[in-house]
């Protein structure tokens, strides 16, 4: 599975868990409008961490802003 | 002494705005929120219940110098969490705003049961102000504010409103904003700074959306922001508000890592960056505006307010921002010499003091408290549970999750399944940011001397 696909099928497993309508996910999409609230991209980024193996979160840099921009931050560090 | 807040001189053209209301401090000199106006208020202990936080600081303003004890309800209370603060922090008057209960019985249902209570009820909505005449009240207000805790009865810090200023240095009119709530220590900091310094303050409400509150902050010309680090994450994922560039940006109420803040000067490379150190109990502690992560271990040894220790490693404090006393707690917060324990545990490395999270096992996430005994006991609720532990995961959204590891009763299968079910059993009786958000199955959990579970230090 591409980081792509593993981060997609995370957002929904948690927007399912967390009882979320989720906004239909573009590369375009900002994340704030995703439907997933600080918890559940907490929730998101953790899970992540354990599928992907990384945390480009705790590297510092510019955070991402759109949904593109989040799977390009995870493509960057070779999984 | 600072003089009280409602003494607060009519000059300044300063403005309290929140998304549903906008006042300005001053008319608070010659008119009231209050529907029956402000006098039979005085002298007695007051609980703020409102839901607005400008309704909030109107009452906060006119009852300072007036009332005998002011004691700020944080919002989202169950009707259980209210009487129980209610009943610690003494109260014989409580003011509530009401507006949003439609039905005039409903209102004399809610003062009829404060009444039982021996709490009188009075309205308070500074979005329509009355004239009224001056307040000439100069008591000695106490103020309470709960403390963060989570399990088990409630606690009040008791203050003043010159423990609360202690930490604020006179300063020119800067319009303020901040994420946070101000019935906390934190976000009061912040009102009270705007107050005293005569500045616009731009608050926001539990229902606003991120990118709406920065673009009133950056319409209102918010200078100062502040917030906790987890507010400021989701701050950096914005990207529809390239106008909002505030010159200074403040962190507290969490444990400020190195991430935050490198990628806040990355995205903010002109802003001043600080990260405070405050508890409701101990006070401002102090301000870091080098950048870096924790704070210089050569503070511990120079005469600093409040002055700094650490003992048993956890950090001390003590100074004139210190609570006189804590409402609810068994005996005085202090040790002999009057430092306070402010229950952070501290690591010395490298010449620098860096926060380790809560000695208790207190969990922060996103500045909420959780904590591990209340949720364990939720998920032993679950009858195929034998036993549960809860611990804290690092987070670099919200700096904590809370993770669970649980033994299966002898004869349950532990599968996935088991573990949402759990889960879901569990998310009945807890707040969405206390449920485990993983769930490991475990053969086995060590157990201390005393017959708890082990927390790892």
């Amino acid at each position: 599975m591409s980081a792509r696909q593993t981060i997609l099928a995370e957002i929904a497993d948690v927007a399912a868990m967390q009882k979320k309508p989720l906004a239909p996910l573009g590369d375009d999409l900002p994340l704030l409008e995703s439907g997933l609230d600080s918890l559940g991209f907490a929730i998101l980024v953790a899970r992540l961490e354990d599928k992907l193996g990384t945390d480009p979160f705790a590297d510092g840099g510019a955070f991402p802003s759109t949904l593109g921009e989040l799977i390009a931050f995870y493509d960057r560090v070779p999984a | 002494m600072p003089a009280p807040l409602n003494a607060l001189g009519a000059a300044s053209g300063a403005r309290v705005a929140t998304p549903g209301r906008s006042f300005a401090p001053s008319a608070l000199r010659s008119s009231t929120g209050f529907a029956d106006g402000r006098a039979p208020l005085r002298g007695r202990k007051v609980a703020i219940d409102v839901a607005d936080m400008a309704d909030a600081l109107g009452a906060m303003i006119e009852l300072d110098g007036w009332a005998a004890r002011i004691a700020l309800l944080p919002p989202g209370l169950s009707s259980d969490a209210r009487r129980d603060l209610l009943a610690v922090a003494e109260v014989d008057a409580i003011v509530g705003d009401y507006r949003d209960l439609l039905a005039v019985a409903e209102v004399d249902a809610i003062v009829g049961d404060y009444r039982d209570l021996g709490i009188n009820a009075f309205t308070y909505d500074v979005g329509a102000l009355r004239p009224a005449p001056p307040p000439v009240g100069d008591a000695a207000t106490q103020w309470a504010l709960p403390t963060s805790g989570t399990s088990g009865k409630p606690k009040l810090a008791l203050h003043s409103l010159a423990s609360l200023t202690a930490a604020i240095a006179p300063a020119p009119p800067t319009s303020w904003g901040t994420f946070y709530d101000i019935r906390r220590y934190g976000g009061l900091q912040i009102a009270l700074r705007a107050l005293l310094g005569g500045g616009d303050l731009t608050l926001t409400s539990a229902d606003e959306p991120l990118a709406a509150f920065l673009a009133r902050l950056a319409g209102a010309g918010a200078t100062h922001v502040s917030g906790t680090p987890s507010h400021w994450r989701r701050a950096l994922m914005d990207a529809s508000t390239p106008c909002f560039a505030p010159g200074a940006i403040r962190l507290s109420g969490e444990i400020a890592d190195q991430g935050v803040l490198d990628a806040l000067r990355t995205r903010f490379p002109h802003a001043e960056i600080v990260h405070a150190y405050a508890s409701t109990e101990a006070g401002v502690g102090f301000a870091v505006s080098d950048g870096l992560a924790g704070f210089p271990a050569r503070w511990l040894d120079e005469a600093r307010t409040p002055a700094l220790r650490i003992e048993g490693g956890t950090l001390r404090l003590k100074g004139p921002g210190v609570a006189s006393a804590v409402l609810g707690a068994d005996g005085a917060p202090f040790d002999a010499e009057g430092f306070i324990d402010s229950g952070d545990a501290i690591a010395v490395r490298d010449g620098r003091c860096h926060f380790l999270g809560r000695v208790n096992g207190t969990i922060n996430v996103g500045g909420a408290k959780v904590s591990p005994e209340v949720v364990e006991a939720a998920l032993a609720a679950h009858e195929d549970v034998a036993m549960a532990r809860v611990a804290a995961r690092r987070n670099p959204i919200t700096g904590a999750i809370v993770v669970a590891e649980i033994v299966a009763r002898s004869g349950a299968l532990a599968s996935p399944a088991l573990g949402q079910a759990i889960l879901a059993r569990a998310a009945e009786r807890l707040k969405p940011h206390e449920v485990p958000a993983m769930v490991k199955f475990v053969e086995r959990l060590e157990l201390t001397a005393a017959g708890k579970v082990a927390r790892h230090g």
